[in-house]
């Protein structure tokens, strides 16, 4: 699949804001005034941020609105909805927390689930996608989940629950990549397939239909940056887990690494997502003998 | 508002229209692709444009793409070439239509064809990332999705003779090799093609159900050895004078072996 960045960004920084608004949501870290306001000031450039990102990639932005109407089928028109509530219901709740100094915890509540439920939306988009296996599969969303609510206790503050969630978002990442590299093998879609014609002999793309490239080419079949993919997964690992865990454990652990430990575990989920995307083989590339 | 339209997919439609390709009789001409791009270019919805296309660097939306692809058998057989030409499939479980955010794609109840509502269309995307075919391609000037209609604005089309009533690509292919029909009709000349013809789904593996069925490549004559005896009268005086060398060469050929 394309890496695009619009989408790179819109799930890494999004992911990262809504784990901050649930973290929030639950009362976590205990907030009220100016710190509060500091604190929803973030979250909401991060997920709103995201979300304005998203909307490069549409052929069509003028008309977003339209992409509420498909709820009961759309996972897309699902994540808009679960995104605007979200959005309100943390607005109403940080502003009770910002401005009247009260909590109302029922709103928090929702919020956090409403934040948490977007980022699942988010995740099965592509999860829902039989046509790419690597995102076929129940850990993309547990990989989402478990990376936006680490990405969220970094933001909030909370070292010792932070490290413990790096570790186990690490896992899972690991684990997705592990079964990922499997997927397309297990999907049973090959040329022979794809072409129906498994049943005479080998089967082997002879001639593209046009001698130019196309959409299909442009969107579905990136090979170029796939042969770092080894080296990207190890830089990726370090930076999003490896190094934040280890600035966070250290006895001399300050504001001032507090902000690398963010830095880096920002670089990686970039690298990661990149990954994902690039990695990401679409079943199409089979008709052009590609993958 | 005209009803509450959500892009489910119908649980049941009336007729199942569709396209037979014949993979034993495409000669790879091309002639459907270029068919396809005129009547869709001047016709109904968004023009299928081409961006760079007299630069180096030319591409362009296409509803109707042909490939081609080498099989070679199991043992000596020659390998054979295989025109595949490849469109929308209007799957019975179209995976593109479930989906769309906004109601733009649709697969109608009444014949079965998925269609894009391009004034709905937001440009995402996510269809043709559903499609496991390449059916679908976002056109780079108008932003929206462009897909077969199945000529939804010729096979209706009144104001045309009868028999140009039916796809573009189907009307105009020179080796008959493309069929239009009720494919949920088991008594309509496409189904009873497929039935005697073995008609194949193309990744069948994915679900989608697809409508549009190919006839697979009838098998090949064998050319040599056996078949020779019955038809070839002069295959006799066609045998190689001197099947193992003598004289001179016969010398010759048992010094090299030993060199």
């Amino acid at each position: 699949m394309h890496p695009a960045p619009s989408v790179i960004f819109f799930t890494t920084f999004s992911g990262l804001g809504f784990g901050l608004l649930m973290w929030l949501g639950l009362g976590i870290p205990a907030v009220t005034g100016w710190t509060a306001f500091a604190f929803f000031a973030i979250a909401y450039v991060l997920a709103v941020g995201g979300l304005l990102a998203s909307t490069f990639h549409l052929g069509r932005p003028e008309r977003a609105i339209k992409a509420f109407t498909q709820w009961r089928s759309s996972w897309l028109s699902r994540e808009a909805w679960c995104a605007v509530g979200a959005l309100v219901s943390m607005g109403l709740y940080g502003a009770g927390l910002v401005f009247l100094e009260t909590r109302y915890d029922l709103i928090g509540l929702v919020g956090a689930a409403l934040s948490l439920a977007t980022v699942f939306t988010t995740s099965m988009i592509y999860t829902q996608l039989k046509t790419i296996p690597r995102w076929h599969m129940p850990l993309t969303p547990i990989k989402f989940l478990s990376f936006s609510i680490a990405g969220g206790a970094l933001l909030s503050g909370q070292v010792q629950v932070a490290v413990f969630l790096l570790l186990v978002a690490g896992t899972v990442q690991i684990l997705t990549w592990i079964k990922g590299d499997k997927a397309f093998a297990q999907s049973g879609t090959t040329i022979a397939t794809a072409t129906g014609l498994g049943s005479t002999g080998t089967v082997r793309a002879f001639e593209p239909p046009h001698t130019g490239t196309n959409y299909l080419l442009r969107e579905f079949v990136h090979v170029v940056g796939r042969k770092h993919a080894s080296k990207l997964r190890v830089i990726s690992l370090l930076l999003m887990v490896v190094v934040p865990v280890v600035l966070m454990i250290l006895p001399f652990f300050s504001h001032f690494l507090a902000v690398l430990a963010l830095i880096t575990h920002i670089a990686g989920v970039l690298t990661a997502r990149w990954l994902f995307f690039a990695e990401a083989e679409h079943v199409v590339g089979l008709y052009y003998g590609m993958r | 508002m005209e009803g509450w339209k959500m892009t489910t997919l119908p649980k049941h439609t009336e007729k199942k229209l569709g396209l037979v390709i014949d993979l034993d009789t495409c000669v790879g001409c091309h002639a459907c692709v270029i068919s396809c791009k005129g009547w869709n270019t001047e016709n109904y919805g968004a023009p299928l444009s081409d961006q760079n296309a007299y630069g180096a660097d030319n591409s362009g939306t296409f509803l109707n793409r042909v490939h081609s692809y080498e099989i070679q058998p199991e043992g000596d057989a020659a390998a054979q070439l295989i025109h595949f030409p490849k469109s929308c499939l209007h799957c019975d479980d179209a995976p593109c239509v479930t989906v769309c955010p906004t109601g733009a794609s649709y697969k109608r109840v009444e014949d079965g064809i998925v269609l894009v509502n391009e004034t709905d269309c937001i440009g995402c995307g996510l269809c043709a990332w559903a499609c496991p075919y390449g059916a679908r391609e976002l056109d780079q000037a108008e932003g929206v999705m462009k897909k077969c209609t199945l000529c939804v604005d010729r096979i209706y089309n009144e104001n045309l003779p009868e028999e140009d009533r039916q796809p573009a690509c189907v009307r105009t292919c020179p080796s008959n090799a493309r069929h239009f029909g009720d494919l949920g009709d088991p008594d309509s000349d496409v189904s009873k093609l497929v039935a005697e013809r073995g008609g194949i789904d193309l990744m069948p593996e994915q679900g989608t159900k697809p409508i549009n069925q190919y006839l697979p490549p009838r098998p090949k004559d064998t050319l040599l050895p056996d078949a020779g005896e019955e038809f070839d009268v002069l295959a006799p005086f066609l045998e190689p004078v001197a099947s193992e060398p003598k004289g001179f060469l016969g010398w010759l050929d048992k010094t090299l072996e030993k060199l």
